[in-house]
C-alpha cells in the first residue's frame, strides 16, 4: 500500500506523566506513546515482540521501555529488544508541535 | 621499484561449531595474533557460546543459563568476530574456499576450523522417535525436561553413566519419580568399580531415584506421545518423558559431504590437521590416533595445539593425557582416572569403610599407581591424579599411599601439600605452580579473578575450593574469603545495603537526590533499580517521601494483577478470610454487572475476579468500596493475606481464637508496603491447618498461649519457619508481629522474601533483636506510625479520580 500517514493531533506533552506512557487507539491496535525524562516523545505499537505484553504498562527509563510481563528492553526509538533478546516492534512517526503531539497513523 | 612494504592483508578464518572446543580455539588464537584474522563464526545454537558441562546444574535448579554463558554476543563484538548464530554451515567448497550456511549466507576463508561436537546416539527401539524421546546435549534439551517436570510426574532415563545420571538427579530434584535404565550390571562401568558403583546407586537410591541394571529397553509406547518404556522382561514404566543418554558419536556429517577423510570422527593430524591442510578440527568431531573424546580437558589442550600452528606460533603434537572424571550431583563425592580394570601385571591397594560409604581403590603397576577409583571421600583426587600424570615412583610411599598425602606426602594434606607441578583444574589443565604465579604477577586476590586470569576452575567448578585454598596459602590473611559486594544493578556499583545506609545517613529523600549522590551511570536508573529506590525510599521517609508511580511495576501502579493477556484481576481484602452474605452478594453483583468472566478461590483465602478491563477497574472498586470492601494487595510488594484456622470459636481442638487473632493481625498490617510479598497465619493448634510454619509469620496457638514463626514461604523453596518466640497474650503477638514487620522492611534487600533474609542474616540475630523488650517497642512504633500513614485504600483514591490516566487511553484515532 502507498497511502501516506496523516498527521493527527492526540493529545498534549502534559497529558502523559513524566517517565510514563499512554495509549492511543485505532481501529486495529493500540499505540503506545512514551515521554521520557527529558521530555522526549516515542511512539511504539502496544505490543511487546516477545508475547506481545503491553509496553505502556512498563518502567521508562533513559530511551527504552521495560516490558511488564518478562522484563524484555525495547529501545524506544527503534522499536529493538535489547540484548540477550531478539525481537522489533514497529515504531510509529510522532512529533511535537510546541506541547501537542501528532502521530502519523495510516488511514 | 616499489619500496613501500605491502601491508598484509588479514586472512580469513571461518569456525563451524560455537561450542565449547571451538570458542577455545578462537581464544588461544586470539592470545597469540590478535590481528592476524578475520573471524567468522557459524554457530547452529541461537546464542553466543555457554559452558555446556554446566547444564547439569541447571536442570537441577543450581544454576540459570545465564550464569553458564560464557561469551556473550559483547564479547564477539569486542573481538570483532562476526557470529551467524541459528545459522548451521551446511556446505564446504574447498576448491572456491567458502562455507554456506543453511540460509544461504556464504564467506570465503583462508583458514576452516570444524569444532561440529557431537551427537548424542539414540537407539532406534521402537517408538524412539515419538515426542518425549529427547537427549541431553544442548539448553534446549534442558527447556524441555524442566517442562516436562511441570506437567508430568515420571522420567525414564536410558543410560546409566555420567550423562544419564546427571539428569536423572536433575529430574528427580525437579519432583519427578525418576527411573534409571542401564543395560549393564554395574552403572558408569568405565568410571567406577562394582563395589563403588555400587554404593552410588545406593545413594542415588536415597536421593529418590530408582535404579535398574541389566535392564534391556525393548520398546516405548504411546498414542501421539510418549507414555510408557517396556523392558524386554516385559516390565512396563510409566514415563511422560524419555531420556536417552547412551553414549554420543563425533558430528561428521559436514566433514564427511565435503570428502575429508572420516573414521569414527575427523581424522586429524597431530597439528589437529585434516586431510585438507587448509581446514582443521577440534573439539569432540575428531578422532585422533584411532580415539575420540568425551570430556573438555582433552579439547582444551587440542585448542592451544591447533592455535599454535595455525598462528605458526609453534609445531608442538598433541599428546593424549589421561583424563579424570567426577559426578556432578551435588552430595555425591567421586573421582575417576586411569585405569583401574587391572591385569596379572597390576595390584590392587582397596580401603574400604562401608559405615561412612568410603571407597578407594587403586590401581598399581611397575612401583607406579596407575589408576585411582575414589568414592565418598575425594578430596585426595588431585594429589592421586598428579601422581598417575607424572607416572611417579611410588614404592616408598607405597604402604601409607591409600590414606592420601596426609600420611603418605609427609604431614601436610590438601592442596598446600601438592608439588607445583599438580594439576589443580582438570578441565582446563591449569597447575598449581601455574595458580600461584599468576596470583603473585598479577595480584589477584579473588577466585574470580583467578578464574578469569587462567580458566582454573572456569568449566566444571569441582575445583574451586582447591582454588580458593591456594588463595588462601598464597596470601595468608591477606585474603577475604567474603564475596564482593554485588552491586544493585548495572546502573551503579553500590550494593543494596550501602545504598539503604546513604539514603538514612546522608539524608537523601527522592530518587534523582540518590542517583546523583551516588553517582548512578544511567540517568534515570533502570527496572530493577527504581523500584527498589522508591521502596527504601519510603520505608526510610513515611509520610514525607511521595510515592514514585513511574518507578513502581505495573501491577503496583495500577493495584490488580496483570494477566497474560493484558487484563487484570481483582482481589479485595477478606479479612482473616472471613466472609458475609453481604459481602458475597455484593461481588456477585459485580461479576454479573461488569461481565467478568473468571471467578475463583485463591490459596489465600479470598476471592479473585479475573479478566477485568482496565477501564472497568476504578468502577469495579467503586462498587466493591460500596460493600465495605477494600484492597487485597494481591499485585503488591506488601502484606498480602492472613489465613486463618476456625480455632476455638468452632472446632473441638481449637485452644485459642485464631480466626480474631488473625483479623486482628490483618488489620493491623494491611496496607504495609515490604521488600518482597509478606503472607502471615494463624492456627488454632498444632495440627496447623492455617499452614503457619510456611508463612512469612505465622502463629500457632497453644495451650497456654501463641507460638511465633518466621521466615517460611512455599514456592519453588519451600522453607519452613524457624521458631522466634512464645507468648501468652494477644497484645504480645501483636507486637512481635509489628516489630519483626518493621525489622525486615528496614533491613531485608529489596525483592528478598524473609526466608532468604532470614537464611542471610541468621535466625539467632532476628530472636535477638526482637527479644529485647526495649529494641522490639520501638520497632513496633516504627511500623505502626509508618501505617497511620500507609493504611488509606488505594482503590477508593482511583475510584473518586486519582491517576485517572492509567485507565483511560490517551485518544482514539479512527
Ligand atoms: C491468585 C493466586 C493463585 C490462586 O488462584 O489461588 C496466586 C497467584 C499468583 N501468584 Fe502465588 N498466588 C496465590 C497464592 C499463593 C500461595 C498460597 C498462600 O499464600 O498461602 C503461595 C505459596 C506461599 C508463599 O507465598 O510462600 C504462592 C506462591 C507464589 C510464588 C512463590 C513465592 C516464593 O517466595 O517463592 C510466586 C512467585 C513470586 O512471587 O515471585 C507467586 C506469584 C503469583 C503471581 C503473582 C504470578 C505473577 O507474577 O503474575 C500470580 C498472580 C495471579 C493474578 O494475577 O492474580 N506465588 N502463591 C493466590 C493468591 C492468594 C491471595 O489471595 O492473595
Ligand atoms: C550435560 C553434560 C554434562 C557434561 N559434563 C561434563 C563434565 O563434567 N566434564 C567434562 O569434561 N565434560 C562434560 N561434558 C562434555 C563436554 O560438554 C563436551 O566434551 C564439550 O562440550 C565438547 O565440546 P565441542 O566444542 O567439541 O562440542 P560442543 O560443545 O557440542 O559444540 C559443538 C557446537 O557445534 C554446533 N554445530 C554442529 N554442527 C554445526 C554446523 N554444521 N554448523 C554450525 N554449528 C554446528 C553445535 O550446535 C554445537 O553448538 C558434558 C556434556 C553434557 C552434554
Ligand atoms: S497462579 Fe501461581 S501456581 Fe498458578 S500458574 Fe500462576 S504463578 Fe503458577
Ligand atoms: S511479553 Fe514482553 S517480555 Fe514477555
Amino acid at each position: 500500500m502507498t497511502e501516506t500517514a496523516a498527521w493527527t493531533r492526540v493529545g498534549a506533552i502534559d497529558d502523559i506523566p513524566i517517565l510514563g506512557s499512554r495509549v492511543v487507539a485505532t481501529p486495529t491496535e493500540d499505540i503506545a506513546i512514551f515521554r521520557t525524562a527529558g521530555d522526549r516523545i516515542f511512539a511504539l505499537y502496544d505490543r511487546c515482540p516477545h508475547k506481545q505484553g503491553k509496553l505502556s504498562q512498563g518502567i521508562v527509563h533513559g530511551t527504552a521501555v521495560t516490558c511488564p510481563l518478562h522484563n524484555w528492553v525495547i529501545g524506544l526509538d527503534d522499536g529493538l529488544a535489547k540484548d540477550p533478546d531478539e525481537g522489533c516492534v514497529d515504531t510509529v512517526p510522532v512529533r511535537l508541535e510546541g506541547r501537542d503531539i501528532f502521530l502519523a497513523v495510516k488511514p | 621499484m616499489n619500496m613501500i612494504a605491502k601491508i598484509p592483508a588479514r586472512r580469513r578464518l571461518i569456525l563451524i561449531g560455537n561450542g565449547m572446543a571451538g570458542v577455545r580455539a578462537l581464544e588461544e588464537i586470539l592470545t597469540r595474533a590478535p590481528d592476524v584474522f578475520d573471524i567468522t563464526v557459524f554457530g547452529a545454537e541461537p546464542h553466543g557460546n555457554y559452558n555446556r558441562i554446566m547444564l547439569s546444574p541447571v536442570l537441577a535448579g543450581e544454576k540459570t543459563f545465564s550464569d553458564i554463558v560464557t561469551h556473550d554476543r559483547d564479547w564477539y563484538e569486542t573481538n570483532a568476530i562476526e557470529l551467524i548464530a541459528g545459522e548451521a554451515a551446511a556446505t564446504i567448497d574447498r576448491d572456491a574456499k567458502t562455507v554456506t550456511g543453511a540460509n544461504g549466507t556464504v564467506r570465503p576463508y583462508d583458514a576452516l576450523i570444524l569444532a561440529t561436537g557431537s551427537n548424542p546416539v539414540i537407539i532406534p527401539f521402537p517408538g524412539h522417535d515419538l515426542p518425549g524421546v529427547i537427549a541431553f546435549r544442548d539448553i534446549g534439551d534442558v527447556d524441555t525436561m524442566l517442562a516436562a517436570s511441570r506437567t508430568g510426574t515420571h522420567a525414564v532415563v536410558i543410560g546409566g553413566g555420567l550423562l544419564g545420571l546427571e539428569a536423572a538427579n536433575g529430574l528427580a530434584r525437579n519432583g519427578m519419580d525418576t527411573t534409571v535404565l542401564h543395560l549393564m550390571p554395574t552403572l558408569m562401568e568405565r568410571q567406577l568399580d562394582p563395589v563403588s558403583a555400587g554404593l552410588l546407586k545406593k545413594d542415588l537410591g536415597h536421593r529418590g531415584m530408582t535404579v535398574l541394571t541389566e535392564a534391556n529397553t525393548k520398546a516405548i509406547h504411546g498414542a501421539g506421545k510418549v507414555e510408557t518404556v517396556e523392558l524386554a522382561d516385559g516390565t512396563m514404566l510409566k514415563a511422560d518423558l524419555v531420556v536417552m543418554a547412551v553414549g554420543i558419536r563425533p558430528n561428521t556429517a559436514l566433514a564427511k559431504s565435503a570428502g575429508l577423510d572420516i573414521g569414527r570422527g575427523v581424522k586429524v593430524d597431530d597439528f589437529m590437521r585434516t586431510s585438507d591442510p587448509a581446514i582443521y578440527a577440534v573439539g569432540e568431531c575428531v578422532e585422533h590416533n584411532g580415539a575420540v573424546f568425551g570430556l573438555v580437558a582433552p579439547l582444551f589442550d587440542m585448542a592451544k595445539i591447533l592455535a599454535d600452528h595455525v598462528t605458526n606460533t609453534a609445531e608442538t603434537p598433541y599428546i593424549p593425557a589421561v583424563t579424570g572424571t567426577r559426578l556432578k550431583v551435588t552430595g555425591i563425592d567421586m573421582f575417576s582416572a586411569g585405569d583401574f580394570t587391572g591385569d596379572d601385571t597390576t595390584d590392587d591397594v582397596i580401603f574400604r569403610d562401608a559405615a561412612r560409604g568410603v571407597h578407594k581403590h587403586l590401581t598399581i603397576r611397575d612401583n607406579k599407581l596407575i589408576g585411582a577409583v575414589l568414592y565418598g571421600e575425594a578430596a585426595d583426587s588431585g594429589w592421586y591424579f598428579d601422581l598417575i600424570r607424572r607416572g611417579a615412583d611410588i614404592s616408598d610411599i607405597r604402604d601409607m599411599l591409600v590414606f592420601g598425602p596426609g600420611v603418605a606426602g609427609g604431614g601436610d594434606s590438601g592442596v598446600e601439600s601438592l608439588p607445583d607441578t599438580a594439576e589443580i583444574c582438570g578441565c582446563n589443565g591449569v597447575s598449581k605452580g601455574r595458580i600461584l604465579t599468576a596470583i603473585a604477577e598479577l595480584k589477584l586476590t579473588s577466585v574470580d579473578e583467578v578464574r578469569a586470569r587462567t580458566k582454573a576452575s572456569a568449566s566444571c567448578g569441582s575445583c574451586t575450593c582447591n582454588v580458593e585454598k591456594l588463595l588462601q596459602f598464597a596470601l595468608g590473611d591477606g585474603y577475604d574469603a567474603t564475596p564482593k559486594i554485588k552491586a544493585m544493578c548495572k546502573c551503579t556499583a553500590h550494593g543494596h545495603d550501602a545504598v539503604r545506609a546513604a539514603i538514612v545517613e546522608r539524608r537523601l529523600k527522592s530518587i534523582p537526590a540518590v542517583m546523583r549522590a551516588l553517582d548512578w551511570v544511567s540517568p534515570d536508573g533502570c527496572a530493577s533499580c527504581r523500584p527498589a529506590l522508591n521502596f527504601y525510599l519510603l520505608c526510610a521517609w513515611p509520610g514525607e517521601y511521595a510515592d514514585d508511580a513511574r518507578s513502581r511495576f505495573v501491577n503496583e501502579r495500577m493495584h490488580a494483577n496483570i494477566q497474560k493477556d493484558g487484563t487484570y484481576s481483582v482481589v479485595p481484602r477478606m479479612w482473616g478470610g472471613v466472609t458475609s452474605a453481604k459481602e458475597l452478594r455484593a461481588i456477585a453483583d459485580v461479576v454479573d454487572k461488569y461481565d467478568i468472566p473468571t471467578v475463583k478461590v485463591t490459596g489465600g483465602q479470598r476471592i479473585d475476579l479475573l479478566g477485568v478491563r482496565k477501564e472497568q477497574l476504578p468502577h469495579v472498586w467503586r462498587d466493591l468500596n460500596a460493600a465495605g470492601m477494600v484492597s487485597g494487595h494481591a499485585y503488591g510488594k506488601a502484606l498480602r493475606t492472613v489465613k486463618t484456622c476456625v480455632g476455638s470459636e468452632w472446632c473441638r481442638f481449637g485452644t485459642q481464637d485464631s480466626t480474631a487473632m488473625g483479623v486482628a493481625l490483618e488489620k493491623m498490617t494491611w496496607g504495609s508496603w515490604t521488600p518482597h510479598k509478606t503472607k502471615m497465619a494463624v492456627s488454632g493448634c498444632p495440627r496447623n491447618c492455617a499452614e503457619a510454619t510456611i508463612k512469612d509469620f505465622g502463629v500457632i496457638a497453644t495451650e497456654s498461649g501463641w507460638d511465633l514463626h518466621a521466615g517460611g514461604n512455599g514456592g519453588i523453596t519451600v522453607r519452613v519457619t524457624d521458631l522466634l518466640a512464645k507468648v501468652s497474650t494477644e497484645e504480645e503477638v501483636l507486637e512481635y508481629a509489628a516489630a519483626f514487620m518493621q525489622l525486615y522492611r528496614e533491613e531485608a534487600r529489596y525483592l528478598e522474601r524473609t526466608a532468604p533474609w532470614i537464611e542471610r542474616v541468621g535466625v539467632a540475630y532476628v530472636r535477638d533483636r526482637l527479644s529485647d523488650a526495649g529494641g522490639r517497642r520501638l520497632l513496633r512504633d516504627r511500623f505502626l506510625e509508618s501505617q497511620r500513614l500507609a493504611q488509606s485504600d488505594p482503590w477508593a483514591e482511583r475510584a473518586e479520580g486519582a491517576e485517572s490516566h492509567e485507565f483511560r487511553s490517551l485518544a482514539t484515532v479512527e
